[in-house]
């Protein structure tokens, strides 16, 4: 053929052409959307009215003086809180507890992450059925009346969300225990190190950067919940579930005011990306090695 | 090599664009999409059978019907207006009414309906903008209490008629049905603590209203207001009358004693394996009254073929097809309101209750809360309301609550 096509050439051309499926992905689904997000956060969007106005910063004043944002932000931030706490706590246990070398570990390893691969909506709208006052949940606790109360909507929310993962964490830090060297806890028990030394001493720090990785997972993870609160409580009672991803759902979809609803994703974007960088600075002060 | 990665990304682009093709353009057939919430099979092949009629004199034309689930219709509408895939035709939920009316997303109809004259004025005042009806109330559905005859019969309750069935009868009657037989007394149907807007068929009976008539004034701490909503609190928290929060049934399945819903819902009861009726509301402190919920059929003027479109409108909502359509819904036309006419398309329901319950119905109904803003006013409501579904709450405390919540959007 002619001189152009050099081998180089063909090889750059067959490498672009290789990653030019997931680049396109990226650019169509991520890229744009989220350029787009911002163009829109500076618009009044009234879809039914067909009207698109530049409105400048407008929506970021209204941000700034929405009466609802602050309750919005503390029910974000208590989901948050309390599914990374419970979800961690609770893998890191059942890990260490399915490490053992017992009969039978095997099955409830199965049982544990079979969550993880169910339906995340056929999940949650069992669990609304077993909450509610008269389902499942109470005939055998009589307890409270778990999604329409506003001391227990946002735990039983929670709860349902770590159940729905917490094998995948498990599994995850199953693998990080495993691949602890077997020599060091033998040198602790020749030293005479007890068992929650070892824990704390060699386990901890040897699976940090698992911890941190599925901290990481669970903490974005959290901030994106939608589902389950659009199908157990729809942000109720009152506004105690109403998350920043079901607000910005309820005013974009619902009240139309696609504008103000791309100000909030805006707003998600800039807080999922600073806890992020929080955790990924926070590796160095306690993430032990990473290989 | 940039550009390589450049025209490839432009040319993926262009293809995935072009997949959203469509066929518009001048004198070529068109295929109109028209939404709805519907995809029983029955109202489906009804509405074929008129497209494949239309089709007859206007060959080019051609509908199809995308059946959206209702829970979130107007969401699911709105997405695709904004989208770009905006439907030609649409059914409109009466919550979302104003809103489609006054924002100027539809059509309006003029001319295009058939005998205007015919038209209920109480079916059609939510549809109209300056006196130009914007889109066809093709179902005008009052609002009725479905009786489990044998659930009362089992617990030795006989239904109150005449004068004597008034809200504190109806709700003796649950009361006592529900606690002989352990299901649940009156349910209203779809409130679930959250769509309060199906409230508004119990305290229609107190004459109250959510907000005035111009939309500009919270109801909700006026006297007729609290008077209602005490009566629900003490039906539902001390009578246990009604099922509290959290508590699930159906009455189609035979899990209450009374259910308050549209008369369409009447088809659930064909297989029903207990003894059933059908009354008009109970009459409350301020006397008969009656609710209706209505759907409207508009033309989006977003849509590629808007003319066409109307076209359709106009065949799919004439007299010849209204008369077809009364089989599943209740027409707005005042010569087709006759209980003989709707018996023939209901023959679950007597002459008789169709005529206390349907006619008379439409004929008074007031038609359920909506406002422009509907969906975050009812956000709001619902938010502000629910600290009182708990025992012991302070009704006028919550109440003032609503109308502090809400004030400030209603004269927005």
């Amino acid at each position: 053929m002619s001189t152009f096509w050099t081998t180089r050439r063909r090889d750059v051309l067959t490498g672009y052409l290789f990653i030019t499926p997931a680049v396109a992905g990226s650019v169509v689904f991520v890229l744009v959307p989220l350029v787009l997000v911002l163009w829109y956060s500076l618009h009044e969007w009234n879809v039914l009215a067909d009207t698109f106005d530049f409105v400048g910063a407008d929506n970021y004043r209204a941000l700034a003086a929405d009466p609802n944002l602050p309750s919005v932000l503390r029910a974000t931030a208590l989901f948050s809180f309390g599914l990374v706490v419970l979800n961690l706590t609770l893998a890191l246990l059942l890990a260490v507890l399915l490490n053992q070398k017992l009969r039978g570990t095997t099955v409830f390893r199965v049982l544990f992450f079979s969550p993880v691969v169910v339906s995340l909506l056929a999940w949650t709208i069992v669990w609304g059925f077993l909450l509610q006052d008269n389902g499942g949940v109470n005939s055998l606790l009589h307890g409270p009346n778990w999604l329409r109360s506003g001391g227990t909507a946002m735990t039983a929310v929670i709860v349902v969300q770590v159940f729905k993962n917490v094998g995948l964490n498990m599994v995850l830090f199953l693998a990080a225990l495993q691949g602890v060297p077997h020599e060091l806890y033998e040198a602790a028990r020749t030293d005479g190190a007890s068992a929650w030394t070892v824990f704390r001493r060699i386990t901890l720090p040897l699976i940090s950067p698992t911890i941190l990785l599925t901290s990481i997972i669970t903490v974005v993870g959290s901030l994106q919940v939608f589902a389950q609160i659009s199908v157990l409580t729809q942000g109720g009672p009152g506004t105690s579930t109403t998350v920043l991803v079901y607000y910005l759902y309820q005013q974009a979809f619902q009240f139309h005011a696609f504008g103000y609803g791309s100000t909030l994703s805006v707003l998600l974007f800039l807080i999922v990306l600073a806890l992020t960088l929080l955790q990924w600075q926070m590796r160095k002060r306690w993430v032990f090695h990473e290989s | 090599m940039r550009l390589i990665a450049g025209i490839a990304t432009v040319a993926l682009l262009g293809a995935l664009t072009a997949c959203a093709g469509d066929d518009s353009g001048d004198g070529g057939p068109i295929t109109l999409r028209m939404t709805t919430w519907s995809a029983n099979p029955a109202h489906v092949e009804l509405f074929t059978a008129i497209a494949d009629e239309y089709k007859q004199t206007h060959p080019d034309v051609s509908v199809t019907f995308d059946a959206l689930p209702i829970d979130n219709y107007t969401t699911t509408l709105t997405t695709q207006i904004a989208g770009g895939n905006t439907p030609d035709l649409a059914w409109i939920l009466e919550s979302a009414a104003p809103d489609f009316v006054s924002s100027g997303a539809l059509v309006p109809l003029g001319d295009a309906v058939e005998k205007p004259a015919e038209l209920v004025p109480a079916a059609t005042a939510l549809w109209q903008r300056d006196g130009t009806l914007m889109a066809y109330p093709f179902s005008t559905s009052p609002f009725g209490v479905f009786v489990n005859t044998d659930l009362l019969k089992a617990a030795g309750q006989s239904l109150p008629t005449g004068a004597a069935w008034t809200w504190d009868s109806a709700i003796a009657v649950a009361g006592a049905t529900a606690a002989k037989t352990g299901k649940q007394g009156l349910v209203v149907r779809d409130f679930d603590y959250k769509d309060w807007t199906n409230l508004a068929t119990v305290f229609g009976g107190w004459g109250a209203e959510a907000w005035s008539a111009d939309g500009k004034t919270c109801g909700f701490d006026q006297p007729a207001m609290a008077a209602a909503m005490d009566f629900l609190h003490k039906a539902t928290f001390t009578a246990k009358a009604m099922p509290a929060p959290g508590t699930s049934a159906d009455f189609f399945a035979g899990e209450s004693a009374m259910t308050i819903t549209q008369i369409s819902r009447a088809s659930l009861l064909k297989d029903a394996k207990f003894g059933w009726t059908l009354v008009p509301l109970p009459a409350g402190p301020n006397g008969d009254y009656s609710v209706i919920g209505q759907a409207g059929l508009g033309v989006l003027k977003k849509g590629k073929h808007a003319d066409a479109a109307t076209g359709f409108l106009s065949f799919f909502t004439s007299e010849a097809n209204s008369a077809k359509l009364a089989a599943f819904f209740p027409p707005p036309r005042k010569p087709q309101l006759t209980a003989a006419t709707l018996a023939k398309s209901n023959p679950l329901l007597k002459p008789a209750q169709l005529q206390d319950v349907v006619i008379d119905g439409i004929a008074t109904g007031v038609v359920k809360p909506s406002h422009t803003g509907n969906a975050e006013i009812s956000q709001a409501v619902r938010a502000a309301l629910d600290p009182m579904w708990r025992p012991g709450a302070d009704v006028p405390a919550v109440l003032s609550g609503v109308c502090a919540a809400i004030q400030p959007l209603l004269s927005k």
